[in-house]
């Protein structure tokens, strides 16, 4: 490489060009989980007329004793892992489709692209008229077929709420898993397929074999960016049940904004952050490690 | 032979019945929105529902326009994410281009931690961010909006063009300060030129993550006439729980998601590129 200049003048143009980015990420993201943390050993609400007295950790033995904590976080798991689980499964099959070749590849690729591309708020509206209990196209379909004999009242019941907002979920995320498996799948040679056939295997033992091992780098990464979003999901619950029936499908973050913002409870909100944040990067950073050990076997294997 | 045939007559059959599922599955909830927005009062409240309208309207869409601003909304929206997509571009491009190319001290460290903040929920963000804002009285401000957005976007725009960088041949730059160009000189006038196709790319994504965000716009603006559309459109309701306006939401949800219907059929292949990009080589 020829380089005419001094390197000590590269590095210092190269800090140039990446400082303001660097400053406003952690203006925006690394701040207010700082702040956070600060703000999580005060107690801030309106008992305090919101002037901030330290609080030690008392806004954490709080929160062990808080039933509304902890349901909104067993809602937030129970969520997180149908969806990921059913979004992951349905990812798959629709990015093997998207393998095969067949005229209107393309266009089915775009239709596939459309719910990750429209904006969550506006779609959970369009989901909440269609599992309205009275006028919902829904339930109507279920009644011409003959599958129920009396409207069902989706958003009004505890579990089927559950089950709508994870249909809405499943219905806007999963083409980001299909775009992202897809790139995995077009990555791997048609030979090994060939080579694999010869030899009398059948597809299914050539997608056991060949595709799952080959894709798990990309289904690990799509697991990663999908369990992070789903545990921090926020619109979509917001629009479609705002946390009810009887707070049955209130989430972690639902329950940090009406901490925040409904009950001006500062100093718990922060903390109800702090203890969110920790459980994202325990998790994600277990995920990591797990990426990086299949990406070693990947490349000792070959 | 015959084995063989029927085997792949079978095959046919239900890729083409998985094909019209998926397209069913992805569209339909779409296309319900457009039907219902075109029908009137009557048609959409009818039990058993009545699928395609007898008497299309547009009624929906004029109440929206007539008693709401909702040109005002969509103008704001597309204010702010042109205007984050602009900045995050202009910040984002560099940064990316030194990641690339100049060795810096703590490089992987950098984009260790440019990677984990793509997996920050924003509601974790919103309490620390609406504290500066009040401090610095810029909440009901679009700069509220713009700021975050573009930090929001940095880390995929970041991640895209450095990878794009990555694959331009050196040559090139060791030319050019050759002949004496400043990092800056040749970044403006002999890379940007050639980065076009994936600034396209880079921005599109920008410009729908900045479309679609909603927490922040809904803590950080509360005066009616500066709201994006997702809000505007969630806050659609009537004077009671029994008069829910069901047409003019969604004519309204049609409104808001008609610029990214038309974004993802023109730029399908871009938004394909920039998201496995953004999610692979990262």
């Amino acid at each position: 490489m020829i380089s005419s200049k001094p390197t000590a003048q590269r590095s210092f143009e190269g800090w140039i060009l990446v400082i303001p980015a660097l400053l406003l990420l952690a203006l925006v993201f690394a701040y207010p989980i700082a702040r956070a943390f600060w703000l999580s050993l005060f107690t801030e609400n309106l008992g305090t007329r919101l002037q901030p007295v330290f609080a030690g950790l008392g806004n954490f033995g709080r929160m062990a004793g808080d039933g509304r904590f902890w349901q909104s976080l067993q809602n937030t798991g129970v969520f997180t892992l149908l969806s990921v689980t059913l979004e992951m499964l349905l990812g798959t099959t629709i990015a093997l489709v998207l393998n095969q070749s067949f005229r209107g590849r393309g266009a089915l690729r775009a239709i596939v692209l459309l719910p990750w591309a429209l904006p969550t708020a506006v779609m959970a509206l369009a989901w909440t008229w269609i599992f309205n209990d009275q006028y919902g196209v829904l339930n109507d379909v279920l009644l011409r077929l003959g599958l129920v004999h009396s409207s069902i009242n989706w958003l009004g019941e505890p579990s089927l709420a559950m089950l709508s907002l994870v249909v809405a979920d499943v219905w806007k995320t999963t083409p980001f898993i299909s775009i992202i498996l897809l790139a995995g799948l077009q990555s791997i040679s048609p030979d090994l397929y060939e080579a694999h056939a010869i030899d009398g295997a059948s597809p299914w033992q050539s997608f056991r074999k060949i595709t799952l091992p080959l894709l798990m780098p990309q289904i690990l990464i799509a697991l990663v960016f999908r369990f992070a979003q789903a545990f921090g999901l926020f619109d979509l619950v917001q629009v479609m049940t705002g946390g009810g029936p009887g707070g049955s499908t209130e989430t972690v973050s639902l329950y940090i904004y009406a901490t925040i913002m409904r009950y001006l409870d500062f100093g718990y909100g922060a903390a109800l952050v702090v203890v969110t944040f920790s459980l994202l990067v325990t998790v994600v950073s277990l995920a990591a490690r797990l990426l990086r050990k299949s990406a070693n076997l990947l490349l000792s294997d070959e | 032979m015959n084995n063989v045939q029927s085997r792949s007559l079978i095959f046919k059959v239900i890729l083409t019945g998985a094909i019209g599922l998926i397209a069913l599955f992805c569209l339909a909830p779409v296309l319900w929105q457009v039907l219902t927005s075109l029908k009137t009062g009557q048609e959409i409240l009818a039990i058993p529902n009545r699928y395609w309208p007898q008497h299309y309207t547009l009624d929906n869409y004029t109440v929206l326009f007539t008693d709401r601003p909702f040109l005002r909304y969509i103008l704001n929206s597309g204010f702010v994410s042109l205007a984050s997509t602009g900045l995050c571009l202009s910040i984002g491009t560099p940064a990316a281009y030194a990641l690339a190319r100049l060795r810096l001290w703590g490089q992987q460290f950098i984009l260790a931690g440019i990677l984990v903040v793509t997996l920050f929920p924003y509601v974790l963000l919103f309490l620390g961010l609406l504290e500066i804002l009040q401090a610095l009285k810029l909440g009901n401000n679009y700069l509220a909006l713009i700021v975050p957005y573009t930090a929001i976007n940095l880390p995929l725009t970041i991640l895209v063009m450095r990878s794009f960088f990555q694959q331009l041949p050196q040559d090139l730059e060791d030319a050019a300060q050759v002949d004496g160009y400043s990092t800056w000189q040749m970044l403006t006038q002999i890379l940007l030129p050639m980065t076009t196709p994936a600034l396209v790319t880079t921005g599109i994504l920008a410009f729908i993550f900045s479309w679609n965000e909603f927490i922040f716009a809904l803590t950080f603006i509360t005066q009616d006439d500066l709201k994006t559309i997702p809000v505007a459109a969630a806050q659609l309701s009537g004077a009671t729980v029994f008069d829910v306006p069901y047409g003019p939401i969604a004519a309204a949800t049609v409104l808001g998601t008609f610029p990214l219907v038309l974004l993802v059929l023109f730029f399908q292949r871009q938004i394909v590129q920039g998201l496995t990009a953004g999610a692979v080589k990262g």
